[in-house]
């Protein structure tokens, strides 16, 4: 039979399985997206959503030209009778030329990158007025922290709000991670935020969310038996309310 | 034996008196019974490896759903109440999965299998260096895989706090639940590392002091060149991995506090030591499987492999940049930045060389005659699938967009396709390539093919998609996405990737009964069936005892197919030139100068 | 050349890296422990320098008099292990079994001695584990305030314990090489398995030698 023929065949009979899977299983189209989700919510969030496009186009061009170069090679230089292949050795020249593009490439994106990293976790770049938050993170749950209206951490007027994070919009904030027992990963997925709690550090992480709602909170590095139930809630309040939220809160841990 | 000669030597077959039967299979020193030995139990643990991934996915897959009836009575009521997988139990899951995947079944099948099966016979040596210490390097391996095992069944359970084990949970059953089982892990995987180390000695020294005549350094195979830069890496990371399972013993059982915040251990000491180690680790499981490909694509396209110069290069520069990109591991840890930042440099440097191999494995099948073998099959698999992989850890390099999709599926997916697409694939080239040199027999050639065409489709349904699932968000290690109402949407998708990975699983099956089958059914091979050109491919299949009836003379390179000059489309190393000096000299008095076809 | 006669020259492999197997494996095979230690070392380095409070002044808690005499042990045993090999270089059986001897004894001792210093120790207190872990200083019979903290300890029992196990290891295959050399075994002509224990017994010595100077002297 023809060399197309059963592989068209046999590509006809993989689509078939795989079509055949995915309308059983029925997943939602979207989620086979390579672009990130459009539930971006930190003023950094985009620069990180546009830097992995950047990405996801230079591999993806480099993904399509080789795989397809590739198939080229083994259907164009499959075996033939009488048909015998050319006896070169390699060519320097080639070597030198894709060594140095590759060799552009992947230092371009290593310096593209520095800006936006430096940006997020420089010490010196957190802004000088983000709001500070401690960040209790122990198994299974998230303590945040607030100072209270003294202004002072550890403090009798201190307040914790359990599993959920409360903070304004359009202004930065601080967490400060502190992990008591293992190590825990302060993840917010729609902020683009994720930073390891390590016990015995105290590690910042700063964000300024862009609008308000409620997101999502989750630990991203296995700490235990209760690691999948470690999920919290991120409530972006307009900056009125989050005062107003801050005061009904501090007067409660007066009273107490 | 003088010790002032160089090396020693054996002319000729060695003469043995019969060897019984324990001394022929169980506690033989011939490298080729201890490559099969290897072979039969790194298997095993990979078919035990699978299994714990298929628990795995049906736990992601079908939530809370009790396992089948005809497993479920397998799983204690610590495990699987009722068939339902516990959520300790899924912890343990992972741990050993990856752990018995990478420890006991890869690093046994590159190192020890073809370590043990190439190295002799492709430098024309009749045995290792140290025949003895190969044995007990084989020996440690079941040892170690027995404690590794018993963990399942202590109190407790096995180890639940990942392969990477990271302080402080795994210093401390009080944060996993998991008191023996984290300490046998540790022993286990102490014990495991002198076999590595053992067997990295032998082939080393093999390498350098037991060549054949004329085999100069170039003109060895490029599958023995990348054991060579594996076996270093092994000799010196394997030790590092050492001292700090030793110190975390340590932690565990005696009560110090390195890696323990409450004495004023440093967590993050653990990581750097861990990946200092694990990074190197990582090219000690994909090396190998790259000398396999540089191997079969070449013999299997009847072509020069494009650029032997670039690819040995290539292999040594990966071996040497592998030691200063662990810190990309660590970029989210709260490791300082500045620090971060000199990861990320390093790490997009060190794709450079594997693009160099990519394209020479490319240019190899460009203008070749390509025959369409299984090896062949399998080692352009590797190149297609580990183009995925390595393009995907472009995204991870960049510490800032790892930011985001570092710890979740995106990772498993990059790691999937290097040690799977790359790896396995690699393995199952060598595996269907060498097989009739080991056994004497074909493997057959249309089972070869189904279990190649079902395993790549089924292999790239299950991962491809978790590259997406890692861009929505979802966590690694986690036993029920669900519990996120953000990841809930992806249910079905995990559905969809657990049946892929059941079918690949699957597939195996033909793979074992065609390996099984073969070695009393498969077509008689022959010393050549493939028509290459190493010293290897000489021997009868399978060599004898002593391998070479003489020490062979080396004349050319191993790649010289399709040389225009003459009829076959092949020219084995230790032909000797016709009487026209076209492209080769002997070598008795071994010469460095430049020879046309090196 | 005639092909036949080159396919007759006597056939050996090529020179490699110009020594014996048994040398070239040792060799590898140390440069393997030397990465071991480097793990244990490199903790101690880095744990020092983020803590050191939990150091004290050299010689308050640890006694390197005694231990600066049992280093010269070990450095003498040595110079023992390099007349043994000098010996059997010139054939001289009778010389090698007394120099393996000696080397045997001396290393011996520094293991006993080394055996005896850790009890003292922790009858002092200087213990690695964290809770029990109360160093009061050498010679101290009296309840005091706890000098330094639990990773002086657990550093020090770490490094030199598995220094200790590898001299101890090293002893018991020098032990092996002394009655092969009983029987016998070595020559003028083959002495390569007293040359390969000398290697790792140098090496073993040089190892303390840095430790002595990272734990003890600074």
């Amino acid at each position: 039979m023809n060399f197309f023929l059963r592989m068209g065949m046999l590509l006809a009979g993989m689509l078939t399985v795989v079509i055949g899977l995915w309308v059983i299983t029925d997943p939602e189209w979207v989620d086979l997206s390579w672009v990130m989700p459009d539930n971006v919510v930190s003023t950094f969030g985009q620069s990180l959503d546009n830097m992995w496009l950047v990405i996801l186009w230079i591999t993806g061009v480099v993904f399509v030209i080789t795989e397809i170069t590739l198939v080229v090679f083994m259907v164009k230089y499959r075996h033939k009778e009488g048909r015998k292949a050319e006896y070169i050795h390699g060519s320097n020249k080639a070597e030198v030329v894709w060594t140095t593009i590759t060799f552009v490439i992947v230092i371009g994106i290593a310096f593209y990158s520095k800006g936006l990293w430096d940006e997020i976790r420089d010490p010196d770049r957190i802004p000088a007025n983000a709001y500070p938050i401690n960040m209790i993170a122990t198994q299974f749950e998230w303590n945040a922290t607030y100072a209270g209206a003294d202004g002072q951490f550890d403090t009798s007027d201190d307040f914790v709000s359990r599993n959920v994070l409360h903070i304004p919009v359009a202004q930065p904030v601080v967490v400060n991670l502190i992990a008591q027992d293992v190590i825990h990963s302060f993840f917010l997925p729609e902020f683009r935020v994720k930073q390891d709690a390590v016990p015995g550090m105290i590690t910042p992480v700063w964000f300024e969310a862009t609008r308000t709602g409620e997101f999502t909170l989750a630990c991203a590095e296995l700490c235990g038996l209760g690691h999948y139930t470690m999920g919290g809630t991120v409530i972006v309040h307009s900056q009125a309310d989050f005062q107003d939220w801050l005061e009904s809160r501090q007067a409660e841990a007066e009273d107490d | 034996m003088s010790t002032t000669t160089a090396t020693e030597t054996h002319a000729g077959p060695v003469e043995h008196h019969e060897l019984s039967f324990i001394r022929k299979y169980i506690f033989s020193t011939d490298h080729k019974m201890i490559a099969r030995q290897f072979l039969f139990s790194a298997l095993m643990f990979l078919l035990l490896g699978g299994l714990l991934a298929v628990m795995i996915r049906w736990q992601l897959g079908f939530p809370g759903r009790p396992l089948p009836a005809f497993i479920q009575w397998i799983f204690p009521d610590t495990m699987a109440p009722g068939g339902i997988i516990l959520p300790e139990f899924y912890n343990s899951l992972v741990t050993m999965h990856a752990t018995f995947m990478v420890f006991f079944a890869l690093m046994p099948l590159m190192a020890g299998v073809f370590g043990n099966l190439l190295i002799p016979l492709q430098i024309g040596a009749e045995d290792m260096a140290f025949p003895r210490i190969n044995m007990v390097s084989f020996w440690i391996m079941p040892v170690a895989g027995f404690i590794m095992l018993a963990s399942f069944f202590v109190e407790g359970g096995a180890a639940g706090a990942g392969w990477t084990s990271y302080a402080p949970l795994s210093t401390s059953g009080e944060w996993t639940g998991v008191y023996m089982g984290q300490i046998l892990w540790l022993v286990s995987l102490i014990v495991l590392g002198f076999s590595s180390i053992l067997g990295a000695l032998n082939y080393v020294s093999t390498v350098i002091n037991m060549r054949a005549p004329g085999m100069t350094w170039f003109r060895i195979p490029l599958a023995t060149w990348a054991l060579f830069v594996t076996s270093w890496l092994l000799l010196l990371a394997i030790p590092i991995l050492t001292g700090g399972l030793l110190l975390l013993l340590f932690d565990q059982t005696i009560g110090t506090a390195f890696f323990r915040p409450e004495g004023s251990g440093e967590p993050l000491l653990w990581q750097h030591i861990f990946w200092f180690f694990g990074h190197p680790e990582v090219y000690i499981l994909i090396l190998p499987a790259m000398g396999f490909v540089s191997e079969v694509i070449p013999c299997r396209s009847r072509k020069p492999i494009f650029g032997y110069h670039s690819m040995v290069i290539a292999l040594v520069a990966i071996g040497f940049l592998g030691w200063v990109v662990w810190g990309h591991h660590m970029f989210q840890s709260g490791m300082n930045p500045l620090l971060g930042m000199t990861f990320v440099v390093t790490t997009m440097v060190i794709a450079v060389p594997s693009a160099i191999k990519t394209f020479n494995w490319m240019g190899t099948l460009w203008r070749g005659d390509i025959h369409y073998d299984t090896p062949l099959l399998h080692a352009v698999a590797f190149v297609a699938l580990f183009i995925i992989g390595g393009l995907s850890g472009i995204f991870m390099a960049s510490a800032p967009v790892d930011i985001y999709i570092h710890d979740t599926y995106f990772i498993v997916a990059h790691l999937h396709y290097v040690l799977v697409g790359g790896s396995l694939f690699g393995i199952f080239a060598g595996i269907t390539f060498w097989y009739p040199k080991m056994f004497g027999r074909m493997m057959n050639e249309g089972l070869g093919k189904v279990h190649f065409a079902l395993s790549f489709l089924f292999y790239n349904m299950a991962f491809f998609p978790m590259h997406n699932l890692g861009v929505q968000g979802m966590m690694r290690r986690i036993y029920d996405p669900n519990q996120y109402e953000y990841l809930q949407g992806l249910q079905p998708l995990n559905t969809f990737i657990s049946i892929s990975i059941f079918l690949f699983a699957a597939t195996q099956i033909i793979f074992a009964f065609n390996f099984l089958w073969s070695l009393r059914y498969g077509k008689v091979s022959g010393n050549n069936p493939w028509k290459s050109n190493t010293l290897l491919w000489t021997t009868p299949s399978p060599p004898p005892h002593g391998n070479f009836p003489e020490m062979p003379t080396v004349y050319r390179g191993p790649y010289e197919y399709s040389h225009p000059d003459r009829e076959e489309d092949y020219w084995p190393q230790d032909e000797p030139p016709a009487t026209s000096d076209a492209g080769g000299q002997p070598a008795a008095a071994p010469t460095l100068e430049p020879i046309p076809g090196d | 050349m005639s092909q036949a006669a080159v396919a007759t020259m006597d056939r050996k492999p090529m020179p490699g890296m110009m020594v014996y197997n048994k040398k070239l494996g040792m060799w590898v095979f140390l440069l393997s422990e030397v990465m071991f230690f480097t793990s244990l070392i490199g903790t101690y380095v880095i744990m020092r320098f983020a803590h050191p409070d939990h150091w004290t002044d050299p010689g308050v808690v640890l006694n390197v008099p005694l231990t600066a005499v049992n280093t010269f042990f070990l450095i003498c045993s040595s110079v023992t292990m390099v007349k043994a090999f000098a010996a059997i270089q010139q054939g001289d059986q009778k010389g090698l079994q007394r120099w393996l001897l000696a080397t045997i004894l001396i290393g011996a001792t520094f293991v006993g001695i080394q055996a005896v210093e850790y009890i003292a120790l922790s009858g002092e207190g200087f213990v690695p584990a964290l809770d029990s872990y109360h160093a009061v200083g050498r010679g101290n019979p009296h309840e005091g305030p706890s000098l330094g903290g639990p990773l002086y300890g657990a550093t020090f029992y770490a490094m030199t314990g598995f220094h200790g196990a590898h001299v101890s290891i090293g002893v018991l295959c020098l032990i092996f090489v002394y009655i092969q050399s009983l029987r016998g075994a070595y020559s003028v002509q083959d002495y390569e398995g007293v040359e390969v224990i000398g290697l790792y017994w140098h090496f073993v010595d040089l190892v303390w030698i840095l430790l002595f100077t990272i734990v003890y002297l600074i």
